[in-house]
């Protein structure tokens, strides 16, 4: 067991949901509330990581933060290191990936929220911040425990991405689905076979958990 | 004096088309009655400020909520509205007495919790204040939303199709329980809905809607029996409506001669309407007095005519008649009856019965231009 590579993959999953988290909120909300022209283009470009491969995904990440594009650049003369092939590229990269895992099931959260509710809302007085975490929040608990639940599962997972924007650099960039490829690359079935089954255990639990609460949640719908 | 109370005025043509006058004096009820589209809650909701209108004013006691032309718009939660809305929109994972503390955050947390209990004792719900909505049958969640309408002391009481989602006893009691507590209420309330006998029942004045435009505002008595419009008559269901001359007033006995299918009518002094003009009549049916066949009584001088009944459909404890008036293919009288007065007159389709239109109830209009001329009144 690569627990080095472990604790990686599950520090990346952590940032990972706590930066995504409040960006969830916000444009999953933006969506489900607003309309607005090219909102269509909108939702279609934060789905787009579903369904490009992420070799491709990673590729244009690498090229976008390589050390020869201004992004990259910038960071170099900024912290003094590439941003690419180290911890930080990788978040910035997982949290891209991650956009439509985390802002989706948000979105669905608020839609479900009946447009009367909000206005009742504002006709008892309540101010913006005060109806999204005392009202909408609430209601929309199981779209943000889904997203959590998948964006911390995929990001575990995440294998493509993660080669081509963090390479293979133990205790920086090695998480533990490359330490799998590792592993059986080095005919160590035994190791490859710990660790896959240390991944399914903790994706199971998480995706388990996500259902056995929203199965308990009452129908948020009214009326 | 005149300020106080409410005063809206609305215009737009486009996306909901909308010209509404409306005023409403504190602890007056209006309702705004139409059909469906007509506007009604896109009213109510701008009132709210929750929707946003391109042009008009909206006032209450002297203060202004919204003026397009000086670009005022107090938002929604700065408004001081009541409202209830047509499906409650409580908050559903609050129970009865946060979602009623809620709209009491201005005060301290202690005095939210007396404020609500006492607002949700107001309306017979002590003992269910930790009750969440899904567990409290219909007429309690129209009750809940009332007491959070209420708790913030709203300067105007906004009501949308609230009887609507409940059963038809629930829908009784809540009507006696909103007479009994209006009698309280200080502020403006508007009632939005699309059943005339609830606006008839509960409401001072009723204000008449179709595609956005306020057609009429009155009593009750006097929308329902002195339409301004034809159009207006048919929005408050009066189906008999017909065309006729004007003959003449007699001011001496206060009435107005119209000639109407070669019968000389007698309504009630009109005398906006010139002698030889073309009008439109209409007669409530509470004006429609059937002549008894075994024993005629004085009444049948007035305004007497005689039709075949065409069409006899019973309708539970009532019939309704369909009656030609000097032969068929012009526009029949419609007139409903008691079962048993039908029964005891012998009335089935194919008799002729005589009827006596009470001048006082014949309402002249000017005439319908949109009727079509080539089927005659």
């Amino acid at each position: 067991m690569d627990w080095s590579a472990l604790k990686l993959s599950l520090e990346l999953a952590a940032w990972t949901v706590l930066i995504l988290l409040p960006i969830g909120i916000g444009v999953g909300r933006l969506l489900a509330v607003r309309q607005f022209s090219g909102k269509a283009w909108v939702e279609a470009l934060l789905a787009l990581p579903l369904v490009l491969p992420p070799t491709v995904l990673g590729y244009y990440l690498l090229v976008a933060m390589g050390g020869a594009s201004p992004v990259g650049q910038f960071y170099e003369s900024l912290v003094g290191r590439p941003l690419v092939f180290n911890f930080e590229g990788l978040l910035v990269a997982s949290v891209i990936f991650n956009l439509p895992f985390a802002i989706q099931p948000i979105q669905r959260g608020f839609e479900a929220i009946a447009p009367e509710v909000r206005d009742a809302a504002a006709c008892c007085g309540l101010s913006a911040w005060r109806t999204l975490w005392r009202i909408e929040l609430p209601l929309a608990w199981s779209g943000l425990l889904s997203a959590v639940v998948l964006t911390f599962a995929h990001t575990l997972g995440e294998f493509g991405v993660v080669l081509m924007v963090g390479g293979n650099i133990p205790g920086e960039t090695k998480t533990i689905a490359i330490a799998i490829y590792d592993r059986v690359q080095a005919f160590d079935n035994a190791g490859a076979g710990i660790m896959s089954a240390a991944l399914l255990l903790i994706s199971l639990v998480a995706i388990g958990a996500a259902y056995f609460a929203s199965s308990r949640a009452p129908a948020r719908r009214h009326g | 004096m005149a300020e106080q109370g409410i005063h809206v005025r609305l215009q737009q043509p486009v996306p909901i088309p909308l010209d509404a006058a409306l005023d409403c004096a504190p602890g007056e009820v209006v309702a705004l009655v139409g059909p469906s589209g007509s506007g009604k809650t896109s009213i109510l909701r701008a009132i709210a400020g929750l929707l946003q209108v391109r042009q008009g004013t909206i006032r209450i006691n002297g203060d202004t909520w919204f003026d397009a032309g000086q670009s005022v718009n107090l938002p929604a939660r700065r408004r001081r509205v009541g409202y209830v809305f047509q499906n409650y929109a409580l908050f559903p994972h609050l129970s009865a007495l946060h979602n009623v503390m809620e709209a009491l955050l201005e005060h301290a947390p202690a005095e939210r919790e007396r404020r609500a209990r006492e607002a949700l004792s107001r309306v017979r719900l002590a003992g269910l204040e930790q009750r969440l909505p899904r567990a409290l049958s219909g007429g309690q969640q129209q009750r809940v939303a009332v007491a959070r309408a209420l708790a913030r002391e709203p300067r105007v009481l906004l009501l949308d199709e609230p009887f609507s989602a409940v059963d038809r006893a629930t829908r009784q009691r809540l009507y006696r329980e909103l007479a009994e507590l209006r009698r309280e209420l200080a502020m403006p309330v508007i009632l939005v809905t699309h059943d005339l006998d609830e606006a008839l029942m509960l409401a001072d004045r009723l204000c008449v809607l179709h595609q956005g435009r306020t057609l009429q505002t009155g009593t009750p008595h006097q929308v329902m029996t002195r339409p301004d419009s034809v159009e207006v008559a048919q929005l408050v269901g009066l189906r008999n409506v017909f065309r006729a001359g004007v003959i003449g007033h007699d001011e001496v006995r206060g009435i107005t001669v119209i000639e109407w299918r070669g019968h000389r009518l007698e309504a009630r002094l009109q005398p906006a309407f010139a002698a030889g003009q073309q009008v439109t009549w209409a007669i409530p049916q509470g004006h429609l007095i059937l002549h008894r066949r075994d024993r005629p009584s004085l009444g049948e001088r007035e305004n007497p005519v005689s039709g075949a009944v065409i069409e006899c459909i019973s309708l539970g404890e009532n019939v309704a008649l369909t009656v030609a008036v000097n032969g068929p293919g012009r526009p029949p009288l419609f007139l409903n009856l008691p079962a048993h007065t039908a029964r005891r007159n012998g009335i089935v389709a194919g008799v002729t019965i005589g009827i006596s239109l009470l001048a006082e109830g014949i309402h002249l209009m000017p005439a319908d231009e949109s009727r079509t001329p080539a089927r005659p009144a």
